[in-house]
């Protein structure tokens, strides 16, 4: 009897200590990640899958991703194709069904946002589309927003129990992106119009929140390498448009961009979609914009 | 929804000229003008983003996520030549290069996709054809693999390559080199261990990747080429594999049936480097006699280095190697005078790939293969001891199109050397299968 109680309260201090546990989230960038985190506060542990400085069309689907998918209470993935090459093979180890579609434990970030350059036709021969649309969305903190609140219903209904402190997270952060926001745009407000050329097209979501040109790119089509004729146009183009900036990003080919700037008098800024990408921004959503706005920011008011 | 704008444009247009008679005349009109402007302005606005929500039409089966199956047609095509124009005693692999000039081994057509919530569906249909130009058919793989079983347990179901060591499951476009290895060809035939049946996998709870697979298969035929295969007939017609006369049977019992477990691991030794190894085995009876077993172990190892800031999947180092060792017992054949006997064969591969710059890969294999004397001649011929080395090159000229470069120089114990030169173009249309590690 003695025993049974005893197996009781041990039964007990058990649930509550599952209660007490902190869930175990994967994001499959680091953008997510960092959101994650924001939100999820001390109630999460976030694990992200591709690493900040790697392109992330083509990370490998390690099986030690595996294992930490088969462990984790909620996934956040892009859910727009990006991670298309990679998360399927994953999933297909995983065996755990709380990541199973329609569980409230799958965050899907970009449901609900309105996509850019949705292609009309798939043809593969205008290069690597994605039929739901350009899948670097996060670069707009609107975008981000809505993820935020996304992953913030995702881990409310995985874990009623927190719902306060997640919303409380979720109101604190978006308080802060707003501030953040408002200097963001009086930062590159005097840039309007201004066009920056890019190796891929991976920021029309960030020119057309904060009203630049960003639609001349080194590489011809998406995902094909540039080709000396494809960096004859953008030179010309650039030269005749006085472009003054070309972003890399770090898993970018820089000495392309290099020789293009040498070729045209622009500078590179260095830039990266996701957290962690540059120094100083890691796990760190806004000081990863805060970085990128400053940065391009001095470099095009530099003479 | 255009109208639904439009009269709500008319509605605040109306108000604000309404208001404007309330205010100063000398502003009234030009006030609102502007504020006629302005809405104009946002009705373009409005009207733009519902343009651009609706143009997606995507089209289906090629989609994920928006069509109820993946389906994707991948192409090998290769040309080459050789120094014996009997290509195939060089090049015994199903999907290998079959003839001086071009062949085409291999046409896949790769459907896939959730069958219900509890499974998930993959079916490979190949076509090949021929020197004498005709089309094979075959139904490759065709499998049912769960979602949803509790335990971390994951069963499959169907017909498929086997988990016996690495490339075995990979499919020829996944290879790294346009051949399968030769200590492959001998122990698992020229289309590999591929079987109907079923397995079972469990992922274990430990903190690095560990999974443990069994399957039992009917091992039969051809495709279980060391196990219940009868191999050809000879002049008189009695079917023989390695000399032995064989008798194609029935299941007597599930002692009869092909078993094929595995253990397999991961470790990221650090942020850029990973390393999977594994050992599996076979275990089943063979033709030769009713009580005539074969057993056949492997080992394999992959590691690869990828650099924090790839582009598009390169640089990277991969090397590869796979260890087998076969003991087939050959029960005793009085009409041809072979006593009872243990065929014994061993091989291996070695294989580093260096994506030296994006798009380029550089390869290098090193193959062998042995047996130990037995006491038919036929089946020693069979059974010798050959070398193989092939370096390659290959360009991808994106995801879904390669062309790869390679030379094969073969030592062979029983036979004069030989070498080959072939060329390999892959083009795919349609869902990209996503590769495992």
């Amino acid at each position: 009897m003695k025993n049974l109680k005893l197996f009781l309260i041990a039964g007990l201090a058990g649930t509550a200590m599952t209660a007490d546990a902190k869930l175990n989230v994967v994001a499959t960038t680091a953008d997510f990640g960092a959101l994650a985190q924001a939100v999820g506060g001390d109630f999460v542990n976030v694990t992200v899958l591709a690493k900040p400085t790697e392109d992330p069309h083509f990370v490998d689907a390690k099986p030690s991703y595996i294992v930490k998918l088969n462990r984790a209470d909620v996934l956040i993935e892009g859910g727009a194709e990006l991670e298309s090459g990679w998360l399927p093979p994953l999933l297909d180890g995983t065996r755990n069904t709380k990541l199973a579609f329609g569980q409230p434990g799958r965050v899907r970030a970009a449901e609900g946002l309105a996509l850019l350059e949705v292609p009309t036709e798939l043809d593969r021969s205008k290069g690597d589309l994605h039929a739901m649309g350009n899948p670097h969305y996060m670069t707009d903190p609107e975008n981000a927003r809505h993820v935020a609140k996304h992953i913030a219903e995702g881990f409310s209904a995985v874990d009623p129990a927190h719902t306060a402190a997640f919303e409380q997270n979720l109101q604190g952060w978006l308080k802060q992106l707003d501030a953040k926001e408002a200097v963001w745009q009086k930062q590159l407000t005097p840039f309007a119009g201004t066009r920056v050329a890019a190796v891929h097209n991976s920021w029309p979501y960030f020119a057309r929140r904060f009203g630049l040109k960003m639609d001349l790119f080194l590489e011809p089509k998406p995902g094909i390498p540039p080709s000396p004729a494809q960096l004859v146009t953008v030179i010309e183009a650039m030269k005749r448009d006085v472009t003054k900036v070309i972003v890399v990003e770090p898993y970018q080919n820089r000495r392309t961009a290099e020789a293009v700037a040498a070729a045209t008098g622009a500078r590179i800024v260095d830039f990266a979609q996701y957290p962690g990408g540059l120094k100083g921004t890691d796990g760190d959503y806004l000081a990863l914009l805060d970085k990128l706005v400053s940065s391009l920011a001095a470099t095009l008011s530099a003479k | 929804m255009y109208r639904r704008l439009f009269w709500a444009i008319a509605f605040s247009a109306a108000a604000a000229l309404a208001h404007a008679e309330n205010v100063p005349a000398d502003n009234t009109l030009s006030n609102a003008l502007k504020e006629i402007n302005n809405l104009k302005l946002r009705t373009e606005q409005l009207e733009k983003q519902v343009r651009e929500q609706n143009t997606a039409a995507p089209a289906p089966l090629v989609s994920s996520g928006r069509a109820y199956m993946n389906a994707g047609f991948d192409v090998l095509v290769n040309g080459g030549w050789s120094t014996t124009p009997d290509v195939a005693t060089i090049q015994s692999g199903d999907h290998d290069p079959s003839q001086r000039g071009f062949s085409l081994r291999n046409a896949e057509l790769s459907l896939d996709g959730a069958v219900d919530p509890f499974f998930k569906a993959f079916a490979n249909l190949v076509f090949k054809m021929s020197p004498d130009e005709e089309t094979e058919l075959e139904l490759e793989e065709a499998y049912a693999q769960s979602t949803a079983l509790p335990g971390n347990l994951q069963l499959r179901a169907g017909r498929y390559f086997t988990e016996f060591g690495r490339q075995n499951n990979q499919h020829p476009h996944a290879w790294a080199f346009v051949d399968q290895p030769l200590v492959m060809n001998r122990l698992f035939g020229s289309d590999g261990l591929r079987q109907n049946g079923l397995r079972l996998s469990w992922l274990a709870p430990t903190p690095w990747y560990t999974e443990v697979l069994c399957g039992v298969y009917n091992g039969q035929g051809g495709d279980a080429f060391s196990f219940r295969n009868p191999g050809d007939a000879d002049t008189n017609g009695i079917t023989r594999l390695y000399g032995h006369a064989t008798t194609p049977r029935d299941l007597r019992g599930v002692g009869d049936l092909l078993y094929v477990p595995r253990l397999t691991s991961s470790f990221d030794l650090t942020d850029e480097q990973t390393l999977v190894l594994g050992a599996s085995a076979a275990f089943g009876p063979n033709d030769t006699g009713p009580d005539a077993r074969t057993q056949i172990y492997g080992v394999d190892g992959y590691w690869k280095w990828k650099p924090a800031n790839a582009g598009a999947g390169w640089p990277f180092v991969a090397l590869q190697t796979e260890l087998f060792y076969r003991d087939f017992q050959a029960a005793a054949d009085s009409g041809a005078n072979l006593p009872e006997e243990q065929l014994r064969d061993w091989g291996c591969y070695a294989q580093a790939l260096w994506g030296f710059t994006r798009g380029w890969v550089a390869g290098l294999r090193g193959d062998y293969v042995t047996g130990n004397a037995g006491a038919s001649a036929n089946g020693n011929a069979q059974r010798g001891e050959a070398e193989r080395i092939s370096p390659n090159v290959t360009y991808y000229f994106s995801e879904f199109a390669k062309l790869r470069l390679q030379y094969n120089y073969t030592h062979y114990s029983e036979s004069t050397d030989e070498q080959a030169v072939w060329t390999q173009l892959e083009f795919m249309i349609g869902a990209h299968a996503a590769h495992k590690f």
